[in-house]
């Protein structure tokens, strides 16, 4: 039956039984697909809300502006029992970001050492980065929270006798504390300074860069970049009366007085979420330095470009672009491990949204709003990943 | 220059002199791995106090001082915590860990019942240890045994109800054999479903292409938190009244669904970079989209992402450590529920009782790692 469509090939998609055309049969399945799913979501959709009138429970999001009636350990916004629910959404969500934020910072600097360290030619430099990488790569972020926050932290001494560190750093069973800095009149001018500083800084760095490739010529970029940033800031700073002074924690009888507090969720979520995503970001690094042929050392030497300037302008431009997307869905991890708070009783945005859900039975709103910023934040991501890979794309002949 | 003349010419070698003795032997190794340049030296010096700071306290409080038998938390708490132990005294409890082994493995299982998944894991060892050699044959029968017969052993023998045996509800089950269970058929149910979303994303039917990315981008977007949250409030939503679920199963639903977005983008990876050529040529030859799937496309791209499946795998092992926050006492669960017996309620159990938990979470997913590695060269070379 084929030789007889041989002559007319545009027609041999439709030869045979209609059976075995492969669009009639993929519009088939599809339609069998939808049909299914549409069942599907109309029995659950059906069951929903048959359960949730029996449970009495209201659905929609007007239980975001009753009264919560809960406490937030640690928040950054101010909060009260007196809040609303979404109030308290917003306060975890702030925590997360916290966390997040910090946690990525941390891991990043931790990562970038180790997976160098794994790299160098120092023998034991190198083992002890590989041991750190296998360690905590293999073991629960669950585990390393728990060993932070009742392994170490919960046995370090009471706060009437806390371990005092320099600068009036205090540690504890009930978090660190340290001096907390009041701004007075006036300060708000410092911070414009560095604002403007920041913005001379790239002003200037542009302007040398474009003078450089016109003339050859280069300008103290180092030097200039650090006068501003450091100077401007300082002199306004003086210039305006130095407007700040600090809360210093005072060890009183029972407690530690004054000064800001971080709590251990805090410290055992961060410190946690830190070096366990180290280790990723430590084997992502040695990957990407690895990725670079060892030619394009040798031609930067053979060019007469010295080692320090190689490693900067040839090895470490080319091993980023291998290294960020990686490293990009890394933090993307890191912030959402950071759900794990729920764990320790640190108020992220599922710790609340699970009070609210045990007090209310909201469970599809909750859940739709974990999904929905949680997405945004992903989705956030790969916007990101993909606009990168786009500019740093090898541009080839 | 012709008229020079050669007088002696040497008959023989001289024999060659030892090199110097810093360029052989260990104070070569030395020179070169820690004492290149005086950079390398600081650090090396650095590093060794590190390690004489942190590593003989840690031997010392891990077994030196560490109380290894007793019958109480006495011996693991100092005189002023009501104890035996002296004043300032601080050692791991491993008696805690000796005394809690049995609940670490079983959890709450009943005492005269744990024979059951003593037997099933038996069965799982003897069955997965020749599947994991390659030399060893009969690798078919192999993965009935361990894929279909293993299985329905252990859901006739763990819950039990049934053939004389006492039933033994989930909630009781606990430990590492928790833990295993989840993993094992978190596996084996994230592998299959994983390539079937990966197939379905680069369908070229748009519902079922735009179906499988939803999902996967979907699962993939939140923590698995949410999911096991999803899977234990808003699945009982979801059924009709008087239908419910076992804990257990919607926390084996939401691990399995969680950790196939991950298998899918992994095995996309793999399906992606396999040349277009094979697809053509196993169209060319006349075979069906799953006899190309099967015999032509699949085996070579697994066979590329095996370290991403075995990385899904190991997350997946770990993972399964969060069912605790829902209530389930894996081995992590149970290992803090016992942090609370104020039998052995000390100021070093809990660190302990981490420590051990860690060092067998550790031992898996090394080993699973490693597993992996010994794998890639095996293909490796069977493919020259």
């Amino acid at each position: 039956m084929a030789i007889g469509v041989t002559n007319a090939p545009e027609k041999s998609k439709s030869s045979g039984s209609i059976i075995n055309d492969p669009q009639v049969r993929g519009i088939f399945y599809q339609a069998i697909t939808i049909v299914i799913l549409a069942v599907l979501v109309y029995w659950i959709v059906d069951n929903t809300v048959e359960n949730l009138r029996r449970a009495n429970i209201a659905s929609g999001y007007g239980f975001l502006n009753s009264r919560a009636g809960f406490d937030v350990g640690q928040s950054l916004i101010a909060f009260t029992s007196d809040s609303s629910y979404g109030r308290a959404l917003v306060v975890g969500f702030v925590n997360t970001l916290l966390v997040a934020i910090t946690g990525i910072v941390t891991a990043t600097i931790i990562g970038f050492l180790v997976g160098i360290g794994r790299l160098s030619h120092n023998w034991i430099i190198a083992k002890l980065s590989l041991a750190y990488v296998e360690v905590f790569r293999n073991i629960p972020p669950l585990l390393v929270i728990f060993f932070w926050y009742s392994g170490v932290l919960a046995i370090l001494p009471q706060a009437r006798d806390a371990l005092a560190l320099p600068l009036d750093v205090y540690v504890s069973n009930r978090g660190v504390a340290f001096p907390r800095p009041i701004f007075g009149d006036g300060a708000q001018y410092t911070l414009f300074a560095i604002i403007i500083a920041v913005v001379a800084s790239f002003a200037f760095a542009r302007y040398a860069r474009q003078r450089q490739e016109a003339t050859g010529q280069r300008l103290p970029v180092l030097w200039t970049v650090l006068g501003l940033l450091i100077g401007l800031p300082l002199i306004t700073f003086l210039a305006t009366g130095a407007p700040l002074t600090f809360d210093v924690p005072i060890a009183g009888k029972f407690n530690l007085t004054g000064g800001s507090v971080v709590g251990p969720e805090f410290m055992s979520l961060f410190l946690a979420l830190s070096f366990y995503t180290a280790a990723f970001i430590a084997e992502i690094v040695r990957a990407g330095i690895r990725g670079i042929s060892k030619g394009q050392t040798e031609a930067a030497h053979a060019l007469g470009i010295r080692p320090r300037l190689t490693t900067r302008l040839v090895v470490v431009p080319q091993a980023m672009r291998i290294i960020i997307p990686p490293l990009t869905s890394q933090y993307l991890n890191l912030t959402k491990n950071s759900s794990l708070a729920v764990a320790v009783g640190y108020a992220d945005l599922v710790a609340v949204g699970g009070t609210i859900l045990n007090q209310t039975g909201q469970s599809i709103e909750v859940v739709s709003i974990w999904l929905i910023v949680y997405l945004t934040l992903s989705l956030a991501t790969s916007l990101f990943m993909n606009w990168y890979n786009a500019r740093m794309a090898l541009v080839e002949r | 220059m012709s008229t020079h003349q050669t007088s002696f010419v040497r008959a023989s070698m001289i024999e060659a002199s030892p090199a110097p003795a810093l360029e052989t032997g260990i104070a070569l190794w030395l020179r070169k791995n820690l004492f290149a340049t005086p950079k390398d030296t600081v650090m090396t010096i650095i590093s060794l106090l590190i390690l004489a700071w942190l590593v003989p306290p840690a031997i010392q409080w891990l077994f030196i001082d560490a109380a290894w038998t007793g019958g109480g938390r006495g011996v693991c708490a100092t005189l002023a915590q009501g104890g035996s132990q002296p004043e300032g005294w601080s050692g791991a409890c491993w008696a805690f860990v000796n005394a809690k082994l049995g609940q670490f493995i079983f959890g709450r299982y009943p005492l005269d019942e744990r024979w059951r998944p003593a037997l099933v894991g038996i069965l799982f060892v003897l069955f997965l240890v020749p599947m994991l050699i390659p030399k060893i044959p009969y690798k078919g029968l192999n993965a009935v045994l361990l894929l279909v017969v293993l299985p329905i052993i252990a859901t006739i023998l763990l819950p039990g109800g049934w053939l004389g045996l006492t039933y033994v509800e989930t909630p009781l089950w606990g430990g590492l054999m928790v833990t295993l269970a989840l993993s094992f058929v978190g596996i084996a149910v994230s592998l299959p479903l994983g390539i079937l979303l990966a197939l379905g994303r680069r369908s070229n039917m748009p519902v079922i292409k735009m179906l499988c990315t939803v999902f996967i981008e979907m699962v993939r977007g939140v923590p698995l938190i949410t999911v096991l949250f999803m899977a234990s409030v808003m699945l009982p939503l979801f059924l009709p009244q008087g239908v419910t679920f076992d804990k257990f199963l919607r926390a084996l639903i939401g691990v399995s669904l969680f950790a196939s977005a991950y298998m899918a983008e992994v095995v996309r990876g793999g399906l992606q970079a396999i040349p277009k050529g094979q697809y053509e040529g196993a169209d060319s030859l006349g075979l069906s989209f799953w006899q190309k799937m099967n015999l032509i496309i699949l085996p070579q791209a697994l066979k590329l992402v095996i370290p991403g499946i075995v990385n899904t795998f190991i997350g997946l092992f770990k993972d399964t450590s969060l069912v605790s926050i829902i209530g389930m006492f894996d081995l992590l669960g149970i290992v803090r529920l016992n942090f609370t017996d104020t039998n052995w309620a000390s100021a070093v159990t809990p660190l302990t009782g981490l420590i051990f938990a860690g060092f067998i979470f550790w031992l898996f997913c090394f080993g699973m790692s490693r597993y992996s590695g010994f794998m890639e060269r095996v293909l490796d070379r069977s493919q020259r």
